[in-house]
Protein backbone atom coordinates (compact mmCIF):
# COMPACT_ATOMS: atom_id res chain seq x y z
CA UNK A 1 0.00 0.00 0.00
CA UNK A 2 1.10 3.24 -0.87
CA UNK A 3 1.79 5.76 2.10
CA UNK A 4 0.22 9.38 1.39
CA UNK A 5 0.70 12.43 3.61
CA UNK A 6 -2.32 14.08 4.16
CA UNK A 7 -1.32 17.52 6.07
CA UNK A 8 -3.07 18.76 8.89
CA UNK A 9 -2.56 21.86 9.63
CA UNK A 10 -6.33 22.79 11.04
CA UNK A 11 -8.00 23.05 8.50
CA UNK A 12 -8.86 20.11 6.73
CA UNK A 13 -11.86 17.70 6.56
CA UNK A 14 -8.87 14.67 7.35
CA UNK A 15 -11.43 12.20 8.36
CA UNK A 16 -12.84 12.50 4.96
CA UNK A 17 -9.87 12.46 3.13
CA UNK A 18 -8.57 9.68 5.19
CA UNK A 19 -11.53 7.53 4.87
CA UNK A 20 -11.40 7.63 1.05
CA UNK A 21 -7.76 7.06 0.38
CA UNK A 22 -8.04 3.98 2.53
CA UNK A 23 -11.18 3.07 0.32
CA UNK A 24 -9.25 3.21 -2.34
CA UNK A 25 -6.84 1.28 -1.05
CA UNK A 26 -3.67 3.73 -0.29
CA UNK A 27 -2.30 3.75 3.37
CA UNK A 28 -2.86 8.21 4.77
CA UNK A 29 -0.71 9.00 7.27
CA UNK A 30 -1.63 12.57 9.19
CA UNK A 31 1.09 14.92 9.16
CA UNK A 32 1.17 18.21 11.34
CA UNK A 33 5.26 18.63 10.91
CA UNK A 34 6.43 19.91 7.88
CA UNK A 35 10.09 17.65 7.66
CA UNK A 36 7.66 14.34 7.62
CA UNK A 37 6.72 15.43 4.17
CA UNK A 38 9.62 14.57 2.67
CA UNK A 39 9.40 10.88 3.07
CA UNK A 40 5.69 10.84 1.12
CA UNK A 41 6.03 10.48 -2.54
CA UNK A 42 2.43 11.75 -2.11
CA UNK A 43 0.56 14.11 -0.30
CA UNK A 44 -2.84 15.86 0.07
CA UNK A 45 -3.51 18.94 1.31
CA UNK A 46 -7.27 18.98 2.08
CA UNK A 47 -9.09 22.18 3.34
CA UNK A 48 -12.17 23.78 4.80
CA UNK A 49 -12.83 27.40 5.73
CA UNK A 50 -11.70 30.70 5.17
CA UNK A 51 -8.33 31.03 3.10
CA UNK A 52 -6.75 33.76 5.89
CA UNK A 53 -5.80 31.75 8.81
CA UNK A 54 -5.93 28.81 6.57
CA UNK A 55 -2.51 30.16 4.99
CA UNK A 56 -1.14 31.50 8.06
CA UNK A 57 -1.17 28.42 9.91
CA UNK A 58 0.31 26.76 6.97
CA UNK A 59 2.67 29.45 6.83
CA UNK A 60 3.26 29.32 11.05
CA UNK A 61 4.21 25.44 10.48
CA UNK A 62 6.40 26.39 7.90
CA UNK A 63 4.47 24.26 5.51
CA UNK A 64 5.08 26.41 2.59
CA UNK A 65 8.74 25.90 2.62
CA UNK A 66 8.48 22.24 3.00
CA UNK A 67 6.00 22.29 -0.21
CA UNK A 68 8.22 23.95 -2.96
CA UNK A 69 10.99 21.74 -1.67
CA UNK A 70 8.71 18.41 -2.24
CA UNK A 71 7.21 19.80 -4.97
CA UNK A 72 11.13 20.13 -6.69
CA UNK A 73 11.77 16.86 -5.80
CA UNK A 74 9.34 16.26 -8.23
CA UNK A 75 6.53 14.29 -5.59
CA UNK A 76 2.87 14.58 -6.21
CA UNK A 77 0.72 16.62 -4.45
CA UNK A 78 -3.38 16.90 -4.46
CA UNK A 79 -5.22 20.20 -3.12
CA UNK A 80 -8.66 19.72 -2.78
CA UNK A 81 -11.45 22.65 -2.06
CA UNK A 82 -9.28 25.26 0.04
CA UNK A 83 -6.35 23.28 -0.13
CA UNK A 84 -6.88 23.97 -4.13
CA UNK A 85 -7.00 27.79 -3.27
CA UNK A 86 -4.54 28.18 -1.29
CA UNK A 87 -1.53 27.27 -4.48
CA UNK A 88 -2.55 30.01 -5.94
CA UNK A 89 -1.08 33.48 -5.93
CA UNK A 90 -3.14 35.39 -3.74
CA UNK A 91 -6.85 35.67 -2.84
CA UNK A 92 -9.43 38.63 -1.90
CA UNK A 93 -11.65 36.51 0.40
CA UNK A 94 -11.73 38.87 3.74
CA UNK A 95 -9.02 41.70 2.16
CA UNK A 96 -6.46 40.25 0.07
CA UNK A 97 -3.71 37.54 1.41
CA UNK A 98 -0.99 35.97 -0.56
CA UNK A 99 -0.81 32.17 -1.49
CA UNK A 100 1.53 29.61 -1.92
CA UNK A 101 1.76 31.21 -5.51
CA UNK A 102 2.36 27.35 -6.77
CA UNK A 103 0.35 28.64 -9.42
CA UNK A 104 -0.55 32.03 -10.87
CA UNK A 105 -3.69 33.00 -10.35
CA UNK A 106 -6.15 34.75 -8.02
CA UNK A 107 -8.86 33.56 -5.82
CA UNK A 108 -12.03 35.51 -6.55
CA UNK A 109 -15.23 35.76 -5.07
CA UNK A 110 -18.36 34.31 -6.90
CA UNK A 111 -20.51 38.46 -7.36
CA UNK A 112 -23.92 37.89 -8.78
CA UNK A 113 -26.30 40.50 -9.49
CA UNK A 114 -29.24 38.98 -10.52
CA UNK A 115 -30.01 37.20 -6.84
CA UNK A 116 -31.13 33.76 -9.00
CA UNK A 117 -27.89 31.90 -8.12
CA UNK A 118 -26.82 31.17 -4.37
CA UNK A 119 -23.81 31.53 -2.67
CA UNK A 120 -22.14 28.91 -1.49
CA UNK A 121 -22.00 26.87 -5.32
CA UNK A 122 -23.15 24.07 -3.50
CA UNK A 123 -23.74 20.74 -4.90
CA UNK A 124 -22.81 18.42 -7.47
CA UNK A 125 -21.66 20.03 -10.85
CA UNK A 126 -20.32 19.03 -14.92
CA UNK A 127 -16.74 19.22 -15.19
CA UNK A 128 -16.04 19.83 -18.67
CA UNK A 129 -11.98 19.01 -19.47
CA UNK A 130 -9.40 20.79 -20.71
CA UNK A 131 -5.57 21.43 -20.52
CA UNK A 132 -2.87 20.58 -18.23
CA UNK A 133 -0.23 17.93 -19.44
CA UNK A 134 -1.82 15.35 -16.68
CA UNK A 135 -5.41 16.22 -17.47
CA UNK A 136 -6.11 12.94 -18.57
CA UNK A 137 -4.30 10.98 -16.15
CA UNK A 138 -5.92 12.63 -13.47
CA UNK A 139 -9.24 11.87 -15.32
CA UNK A 140 -8.75 8.36 -16.87
CA UNK A 141 -11.68 6.04 -17.15
CA UNK A 142 -13.58 9.12 -16.14
CA UNK A 143 -16.08 10.67 -18.64
CA UNK A 144 -15.83 14.07 -19.99
CA UNK A 145 -18.46 16.61 -18.00
CA UNK A 146 -19.27 13.74 -15.15
CA UNK A 147 -20.45 15.38 -11.93
CA UNK A 148 -18.31 16.20 -8.68
CA UNK A 149 -19.49 17.86 -5.56
CA UNK A 150 -18.60 21.46 -4.91
CA UNK A 151 -19.31 23.63 -1.83
CA UNK A 152 -17.72 27.33 -2.23
CA UNK A 153 -18.10 30.67 -2.49
CA UNK A 154 -14.68 31.60 -3.92
CA UNK A 155 -12.93 30.60 -7.30
CA UNK A 156 -9.94 30.50 -8.71
CA UNK A 157 -8.69 32.37 -11.57
CA UNK A 158 -5.46 31.08 -13.74
CA UNK A 159 -2.89 33.95 -15.15
CA UNK A 160 -2.54 31.84 -17.80
CA UNK A 161 -5.15 29.77 -19.42
CA UNK A 162 -3.19 26.92 -20.98
CA UNK A 163 -3.06 25.59 -17.09
CA UNK A 164 -6.73 25.34 -17.18
CA UNK A 165 -7.11 21.82 -16.67
CA UNK A 166 -11.08 21.75 -16.45
CA UNK A 167 -14.19 24.28 -16.09
CA UNK A 168 -17.26 24.26 -14.06
CA UNK A 169 -20.14 26.73 -15.08
CA UNK A 170 -21.96 28.55 -12.48
CA UNK A 171 -22.47 32.16 -13.46
CA UNK A 172 -18.83 32.21 -14.71
CA UNK A 173 -16.61 29.65 -16.21
CA UNK A 174 -14.29 29.02 -13.79
CA UNK A 175 -11.19 26.63 -13.30
CA UNK A 176 -12.40 23.53 -11.30
CA UNK A 177 -9.08 21.44 -11.29
CA UNK A 178 -5.62 21.15 -13.02
CA UNK A 179 -2.88 18.66 -13.60
CA UNK A 180 -0.03 20.34 -14.18
CA UNK A 181 2.86 17.70 -13.97
CA UNK A 182 3.15 16.84 -10.20
CA UNK A 183 0.78 19.72 -9.24
CA UNK A 184 -2.82 18.07 -9.27
CA UNK A 185 -5.82 20.00 -7.59
CA UNK A 186 -9.61 20.30 -7.25
CA UNK A 187 -12.09 23.04 -6.35
CA UNK A 188 -14.59 19.82 -6.15
CA UNK A 189 -13.94 17.29 -3.52
CA UNK A 190 -13.25 14.46 -4.98
CA UNK A 191 -13.45 12.44 -1.47
CA UNK A 192 -17.70 13.38 -1.49
CA UNK A 193 -17.67 13.00 -5.24
CA UNK A 194 -19.10 9.40 -4.65
CA UNK A 195 -17.82 7.07 -7.57
CA UNK A 196 -15.85 9.22 -9.95
CA UNK A 197 -14.16 10.98 -7.24
CA UNK A 198 -12.97 7.61 -5.81
CA UNK A 199 -11.71 6.93 -9.51
CA UNK A 200 -9.84 9.84 -9.50
CA UNK A 201 -8.22 9.85 -6.28
CA UNK A 202 -7.32 5.66 -7.42
CA UNK A 203 -5.55 7.86 -10.32
CA UNK A 204 -3.60 10.34 -7.55
CA UNK A 205 -2.74 7.52 -5.88
CA UNK A 206 -1.34 6.00 -8.78
CA UNK A 207 0.71 8.66 -10.51
CA UNK A 208 2.50 9.01 -6.50
CA UNK B 1 -25.17 23.14 -14.92
CA UNK B 2 -25.77 22.35 -11.02
CA UNK B 3 -27.61 19.82 -10.41
CA UNK B 4 -30.98 20.00 -7.88
CA UNK B 5 -30.21 17.40 -4.72
CA UNK B 6 -32.21 14.51 -3.92
CA UNK B 7 -31.70 13.78 0.17
CA UNK B 8 -33.16 11.25 1.82
CA UNK B 9 -33.16 11.65 5.32
CA UNK B 10 -33.02 8.84 8.24
CA UNK B 11 -34.26 9.11 11.74
CA UNK B 12 -31.80 7.52 13.97
CA UNK B 13 -31.67 6.21 17.52
CA UNK B 14 -29.20 4.43 19.89
CA UNK B 15 -27.66 3.62 15.86
CA UNK B 16 -30.37 2.32 14.77
CA UNK B 17 -33.20 3.62 11.85
CA UNK B 18 -36.33 4.25 13.39
CA UNK B 19 -38.73 4.50 10.99
CA UNK B 20 -39.10 0.63 9.54
CA UNK B 21 -37.80 0.12 5.98
CA UNK B 22 -38.59 -2.12 3.05
CA UNK B 23 -34.98 -2.93 1.83
CA UNK B 24 -34.63 -6.05 0.93
CA UNK B 25 -31.74 -8.14 0.67
CA UNK B 26 -30.17 -6.19 3.59
CA UNK B 27 -28.17 -7.83 6.18
CA UNK B 28 -29.92 -5.60 8.84
CA UNK B 29 -33.09 -3.28 7.51
CA UNK B 30 -32.10 -1.31 10.56
CA UNK B 31 -28.84 -0.46 10.64
CA UNK B 32 -28.40 3.44 9.15
CA UNK B 33 -25.24 2.55 7.36
CA UNK B 34 -26.63 -0.14 4.97
CA UNK B 35 -29.72 2.16 4.35
CA UNK B 36 -27.17 4.95 3.40
CA UNK B 37 -24.81 2.61 1.25
CA UNK B 38 -28.27 1.68 -0.29
CA UNK B 39 -29.22 5.20 -0.91
CA UNK B 40 -25.33 5.95 -2.14
CA UNK B 41 -25.82 3.05 -4.70
CA UNK B 42 -29.21 4.30 -5.98
CA UNK B 43 -28.30 7.79 -6.68
CA UNK B 44 -29.03 10.20 -3.14
CA UNK B 45 -26.65 13.20 -3.66
CA UNK B 46 -26.43 13.64 0.07
CA UNK B 47 -27.89 12.08 3.41
CA UNK B 48 -28.99 13.21 6.36
CA UNK B 49 -29.03 11.71 9.97
CA UNK B 50 -31.84 13.07 12.19
CA UNK B 51 -30.81 12.12 15.83
CA UNK B 52 -33.56 11.67 17.98
CA UNK B 53 -31.67 10.28 20.70
CA UNK B 54 -33.17 11.43 24.55
CA UNK B 55 -29.85 10.10 26.32
CA UNK B 56 -26.58 11.10 26.37
CA UNK B 57 -25.23 7.21 25.75
CA UNK B 58 -27.64 6.89 22.91
CA UNK B 59 -25.85 10.09 21.38
CA UNK B 60 -21.92 8.12 21.46
CA UNK B 61 -23.25 5.55 19.29
CA UNK B 62 -24.85 8.39 16.74
CA UNK B 63 -21.08 9.73 16.86
CA UNK B 64 -20.59 6.02 16.21
CA UNK B 65 -22.69 5.63 13.33
CA UNK B 66 -21.65 8.34 12.09
CA UNK B 67 -17.58 7.55 12.03
CA UNK B 68 -19.18 3.99 10.03
CA UNK B 69 -20.69 6.10 7.47
CA UNK B 70 -18.30 7.86 6.55
CA UNK B 71 -15.91 5.14 6.02
CA UNK B 72 -18.29 3.89 3.37
CA UNK B 73 -20.40 6.55 1.84
CA UNK B 74 -18.53 9.05 -0.13
CA UNK B 75 -21.20 11.70 -0.73
CA UNK B 76 -22.10 14.43 1.71
CA UNK B 77 -23.33 13.48 5.12
CA UNK B 78 -25.46 15.91 7.12
CA UNK B 79 -26.28 15.17 10.75
CA UNK B 80 -28.88 16.91 12.95
CA UNK B 81 -30.83 16.51 15.95
CA UNK B 82 -30.24 17.40 19.50
CA UNK B 83 -27.03 19.36 19.20
CA UNK B 84 -26.40 21.35 22.64
CA UNK B 85 -22.09 23.03 22.04
CA UNK B 86 -19.43 23.55 20.01
CA UNK B 87 -18.11 20.40 21.15
CA UNK B 88 -21.54 18.40 19.43
CA UNK B 89 -20.30 19.73 16.24
CA UNK B 90 -17.05 19.05 16.50
CA UNK B 91 -17.41 15.52 17.79
CA UNK B 92 -19.34 15.10 14.67
CA UNK B 93 -17.35 16.47 12.17
CA UNK B 94 -14.19 14.57 13.32
CA UNK B 95 -16.42 11.25 13.17
CA UNK B 96 -16.48 12.03 9.34
CA UNK B 97 -20.12 13.92 8.85
CA UNK B 98 -19.68 17.31 6.39
CA UNK B 99 -22.58 19.57 8.11
CA UNK B 100 -24.06 19.67 10.99
CA UNK B 101 -28.08 20.90 11.32
CA UNK B 102 -28.69 23.52 14.03
CA UNK B 103 -32.82 23.94 15.29
CA UNK B 104 -33.40 24.05 18.59
CA UNK B 105 -30.24 26.29 20.02
CA UNK B 106 -30.31 28.29 17.19
CA UNK B 107 -33.46 29.73 17.75
CA UNK B 108 -32.31 29.88 21.83
CA UNK B 109 -28.91 31.36 20.95
CA UNK B 110 -28.74 32.63 17.50
CA UNK B 111 -25.18 33.86 18.54
CA UNK B 112 -24.41 30.26 18.20
CA UNK B 113 -24.64 29.98 14.46
CA UNK B 114 -22.28 32.96 14.53
CA UNK B 115 -19.75 30.60 16.75
CA UNK B 116 -20.16 27.37 14.90
CA UNK B 117 -19.79 29.27 11.30
CA UNK B 118 -16.39 30.90 12.44
CA UNK B 119 -14.70 28.08 13.89
CA UNK B 120 -16.11 25.63 11.37
CA UNK B 121 -16.88 27.28 8.09
CA UNK B 122 -20.73 28.40 7.45
CA UNK B 123 -20.34 25.48 4.82
CA UNK B 124 -21.41 22.78 7.42
CA UNK B 125 -23.19 24.90 9.05
CA UNK B 126 -27.13 24.17 8.11
CA UNK B 127 -30.10 25.94 10.11
CA UNK B 128 -33.38 23.80 10.13
CA UNK B 129 -36.32 25.89 10.61
CA UNK B 130 -39.78 24.27 11.66
CA UNK B 131 -42.24 26.36 10.09
CA UNK B 132 -46.25 26.42 10.59
CA UNK B 133 -49.00 28.73 9.50
CA UNK B 134 -50.47 30.87 11.46
CA UNK B 135 -52.54 32.93 8.79
CA UNK B 136 -52.43 33.59 4.45
CA UNK B 137 -48.33 34.30 3.90
CA UNK B 138 -47.34 33.73 7.24
CA UNK B 139 -45.81 30.92 9.52
CA UNK B 140 -43.84 30.91 12.81
CA UNK B 141 -40.68 29.15 14.00
CA UNK B 142 -41.76 26.04 15.94
CA UNK B 143 -38.96 24.34 18.14
CA UNK B 144 -38.26 20.89 20.50
CA UNK B 145 -39.18 18.74 17.93
CA UNK B 146 -42.23 21.00 16.75
CA UNK B 147 -43.66 21.35 20.43
CA UNK B 148 -42.89 25.15 21.10
CA UNK B 149 -44.08 28.02 19.15
CA UNK B 150 -42.09 30.55 19.66
CA UNK B 151 -43.98 32.77 18.34
CA UNK B 152 -40.82 33.88 15.74
CA UNK B 153 -42.10 34.76 12.06
CA UNK B 154 -40.18 32.54 9.77
CA UNK B 155 -39.12 34.61 6.89
CA UNK B 156 -37.49 37.41 9.58
CA UNK B 157 -35.66 33.68 11.50
CA UNK B 158 -34.69 32.89 8.08
CA UNK B 159 -33.01 36.13 7.14
CA UNK B 160 -31.48 36.38 10.30
CA UNK B 161 -30.20 32.65 10.53
CA UNK B 162 -28.36 33.47 7.40
CA UNK B 163 -26.96 37.18 8.77
CA UNK B 164 -25.69 34.90 11.55
CA UNK B 165 -23.90 32.56 9.17
CA UNK B 166 -26.05 29.74 7.95
CA UNK B 167 -24.99 28.26 4.85
CA UNK B 168 -28.08 26.43 4.14
CA UNK B 169 -31.32 26.19 5.23
CA UNK B 170 -33.71 22.89 5.74
CA UNK B 171 -37.27 24.37 5.65
CA UNK B 172 -39.75 21.74 7.05
CA UNK B 173 -43.48 22.71 6.53
CA UNK B 174 -44.99 21.03 9.67
CA UNK B 175 -48.73 21.58 8.33
CA UNK B 176 -47.37 19.50 5.46
CA UNK B 177 -45.31 16.88 7.14
CA UNK B 178 -46.72 13.54 6.38
CA UNK B 179 -49.38 14.30 4.53
CA UNK B 180 -47.90 13.29 1.20
CA UNK B 181 -49.88 16.48 -0.86
CA UNK B 182 -46.64 18.20 -1.90
CA UNK B 183 -44.16 20.68 -0.21
CA UNK B 184 -45.27 24.00 0.91
CA UNK B 185 -44.33 25.90 -2.31
CA UNK B 186 -45.63 29.30 -1.14
CA UNK B 187 -43.40 28.78 1.72
CA UNK B 188 -40.22 27.67 -0.54
CA UNK B 189 -40.95 30.31 -2.70
CA UNK B 190 -40.96 33.13 -0.23
CA UNK B 191 -37.52 32.09 2.03
CA UNK B 192 -36.14 31.31 -1.18
CA UNK B 193 -36.04 34.62 -3.11
CA UNK B 194 -35.57 36.29 0.58
CA UNK B 195 -32.59 34.36 1.33
CA UNK B 196 -29.05 33.99 -0.84
CA UNK B 197 -27.88 30.81 0.42
CA UNK B 198 -29.60 27.40 -0.59
CA UNK B 199 -33.15 26.01 0.56
CA UNK B 200 -33.86 22.40 1.24
CA UNK B 201 -37.17 21.80 0.76
CA UNK B 202 -38.69 19.02 3.74
CA UNK B 203 -42.27 17.68 4.45
CA UNK B 204 -45.25 16.94 2.23
CA UNK B 205 -43.84 15.15 -0.95
CA UNK B 206 -45.91 12.23 -2.09
CA UNK B 207 -45.61 12.17 -5.93
CA UNK B 208 -43.45 12.87 -8.80
CA UNK B 209 -44.77 15.92 -9.39
CA UNK B 210 -44.39 17.57 -5.72
CA UNK B 211 -40.69 17.60 -6.10
CA UNK B 212 -41.34 19.14 -9.65
CA UNK B 213 -43.52 21.85 -7.86
CA UNK B 214 -40.86 22.31 -5.02
CA UNK B 215 -37.82 23.37 -7.73
CA UNK B 216 -40.20 25.58 -9.59
CA UNK B 217 -40.49 27.35 -5.88
CA UNK B 218 -36.96 27.82 -5.84
CA UNK B 219 -35.67 24.57 -3.47
CA UNK B 220 -32.05 23.79 -3.97
CA UNK B 221 -32.45 20.46 -2.85
CA UNK B 222 -35.60 18.02 -2.20
CA UNK B 223 -35.65 16.01 0.73
CA UNK B 224 -37.82 12.96 2.24
CA UNK B 225 -37.67 10.38 4.11
CA UNK B 226 -40.52 7.70 4.50
CA UNK B 227 -41.19 8.39 0.65
CA UNK B 228 -37.98 6.91 0.07
CA UNK B 229 -37.67 4.68 3.03
CA UNK B 230 -41.11 2.31 1.82
CA UNK B 231 -40.11 2.64 -2.09
CA UNK B 232 -42.79 4.80 -2.91
CA UNK B 233 -40.94 6.79 -4.92
CA UNK B 234 -37.25 5.67 -5.96
CA UNK B 235 -34.62 8.16 -6.30
CA UNK B 236 -33.52 6.93 -9.77
CA UNK B 237 -37.42 7.09 -11.44
CA UNK B 238 -37.46 10.36 -9.12
CA UNK B 239 -34.19 11.63 -11.57
CA UNK B 240 -35.84 10.18 -14.49
CA UNK B 241 -38.51 12.36 -14.17
CA UNK B 242 -36.87 15.20 -13.13
CA UNK B 243 -34.80 15.60 -15.70
CA UNK B 244 -37.51 14.65 -18.12
CA UNK B 245 -39.36 17.95 -16.95
CA UNK B 246 -35.48 19.62 -17.99
CA UNK B 247 -34.64 19.73 -13.86
CA UNK B 248 -30.72 19.48 -13.96
CA UNK B 249 -29.89 16.36 -12.36
CA UNK B 250 -27.39 14.14 -11.42
CA UNK B 251 -27.16 10.90 -12.90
Amino acid sequence: MKKIAIIDYGFGNIKSVTNALLFCGADPVVISSPKELSNYGGAVLPGVGAFAPAIQFLKNLNFDKALLDYLSAGKMLYGSCLGFQLLFTRSFENGENVGLNIIEGDVKHFNFTDGKLKIPHMGWNNVELKNGNNIKKMFDGINDSEQFYFVHSYYVALKNPSQIGAITKYGVSFCSAVAIDNVWGSQFHPEKSGNCGLKLMKNFIGAC
Amino acid sequence: MLSIRIIPCLDVTDGRVVKGTKFVNLRDAGDPVEVAKRYNDEGADEIVFLDITATHEGRDTTIDLVRRTAEQVFIPLTVGGGLRNMNDIRNLLNAGADKVSLNSIAVKNPQFINEAAEKFGNQCIVVAIDAKKTEDKKWNVFINGGRIDTGLDVVKWAKDAVKFGAGEILLTSMDKDGTKDGYDNQLLEIISSEVNVPVIASGGAGQLEHFFDACKAGASALLAASLFHYKEIEIKDLKQFLKSKNIPVRT
